[in-house]
């Protein structure tokens, strides 16, 4: 079943779930309702043929509402199909619903974006962050969450500090514009370079 | 060969004897049996695995003993990039080795945070532990390495630690 008729079949199953539906370069995305994601799901794992679920991520549109967004890939063995869902989570819930039942790989997946954006994911079996450390108190890969860190201290396990950018080239603006202004080397294009302070002989 | 010879030297003992201080021998003996700590965090470990190997042969110089337990070592090499989350198990090594002991940080990383200029890396390890030598690079050769060693070396050899310590007895003496 190619991707195309694997999303006809979700439309026509969930009609009031699908809010929007796009193409790009043979690349088929569904946008969901965030209610019906485990439905749709768990009917595309044992209707359509996905198998493998071979990624979950979120996108932080800073300054949107609603702001997160929870991407799904799903992949199906036998038929090569590539099928994308996407769902809208909301800054206030900031909580989405577990496919690890339908799929068991999505736990440490759901794990990582609890971790670093802080979607809460509802029902799931062991959510605990599982790159930073329990007790840091924040989310890293937020948009507004600077580069260079903010102190933190958790006892007998890890601490942090701010970390001395000095103008360094991977400064970002936390914003949702586009490469003119997000980037510092095209922010910075006209500017004369900014020379670095050296440490004299003593 | 004479009998009266006022330092009562003895030829036939030449060669066995050697005068020295204690502090003299005490680092000499330290400054080429020096058992390395490997905290290999990143990259560089690869290039400490290669100082170790056959054809930079670490050996040479009295290090090639690579403990992986604290307890029996004298100089941690931290190479690589130490994150938040390892930094304390690292400091929780380095207060299990027993003094005398050492510290060498190798590469850009473990010296300063190297490009990592993030959230998530300890900017130098000498936030939390005496730094002895501090070896540039990235990651550094195994020569870089092994000039550091030898900069530890002499490093040691020039400390006074018996004299320091045993300064009332040295007086009475």
């Amino acid at each position: 079943m190619s991707p195309s008729a694997a999303a006809a079949r979700i439309a026509e199953k969930f009609p009031s779930a699908v809010t929007g539906e796009n193409e790009f370069r043979g690349e088929k995305t569904l946008r969901l309702g965030a209610a019906a994601i485990r439905e749709v799901c768990r009917f595309a794992k044992e209707s359509l043929g996905f198998d493998y679920l071979i990624d979950i991520s979120s996108v932080d549109h800073f300054g949107d509402e609603p702001r997160f967004e929870i991407v799904y890939e799903l992949y199906s063995m036998a038929n090569g199909a590539h099928l994308r869902l996407k769902i809208p989570v909301s800054e206030d819930a900031c909580e989405a619903p577990t496919v690890t039942d339908i799929w068991p790989t999505a736990n440490w997946h759901e794990r990582e974006i609890f971790d670093m954006m802080g979607v809460r994911f509802k029902d799931h079996p062991d959510l605990r962050r599982i790159l930073m450390w329990e007790g840091y108190p924040y989310h890293p890969l937020r948009k507004d969450f600077p580069l260079e860190g903010k102190p933190s201290d958790a006892p007998g396990l890890a601490f942090t500090e701010v970390a001395p950018l000095a103008g360094g080239p991977f400064v970002t603006v936390p914003t949702d514009g586009t490469t003119q202004v997000r980037e510092p080397r095209a922010r910075h294009a006209g500017e004369p370079p900014h020379a670095e302070k050296f440490i004299e002989e003593p | 060969m004479s009998a009266v010879s006022p330092i009562a030297y003895d030829s036939k003992i030449e060669g066995n004897i050697i005068i020295t201080k204690v502090d003299a021998a005490i680092n000499w003996m330290r400054s080429n049996s020096l058992w390395p700590m490997p905290m290999g965090l990143a990259c560089c470990a690869i290039e400490l695995m290669a100082a170790g190997a056959a054809r930079y042969d670490i050996s040479r110089f009295g290090a090639e003993v690579m403990r992986f337990s604290p307890r029996q070592s004298d100089v941690m090499i931290v190479a690589g990039t130490v994150t938040y989350k390892m930094a304390l198990s690292v400091k929780r090594i380095w207060d299990q080795m027993p003094e005398p002991k050492w510290c060498i940080a190798m590469g850009a990383c473990a010296s300063s945070g190297g490009m990592y200029r993030s959230y998530a890396v300890l900017q130098g390890i000498d936030h939390l532990i005496p730094v002895d030598v501090y070896i540039s690079g990235c990651p550094p050769r195994p020569e870089a390495l092994l000039d550091g060693l030898m900069k530890l070396q002499k490093k040691i050899m020039g400390e006074h630690a018996i004299a320091d310590q045993k300064k009332a007895l040295f007086q009475k003496v």
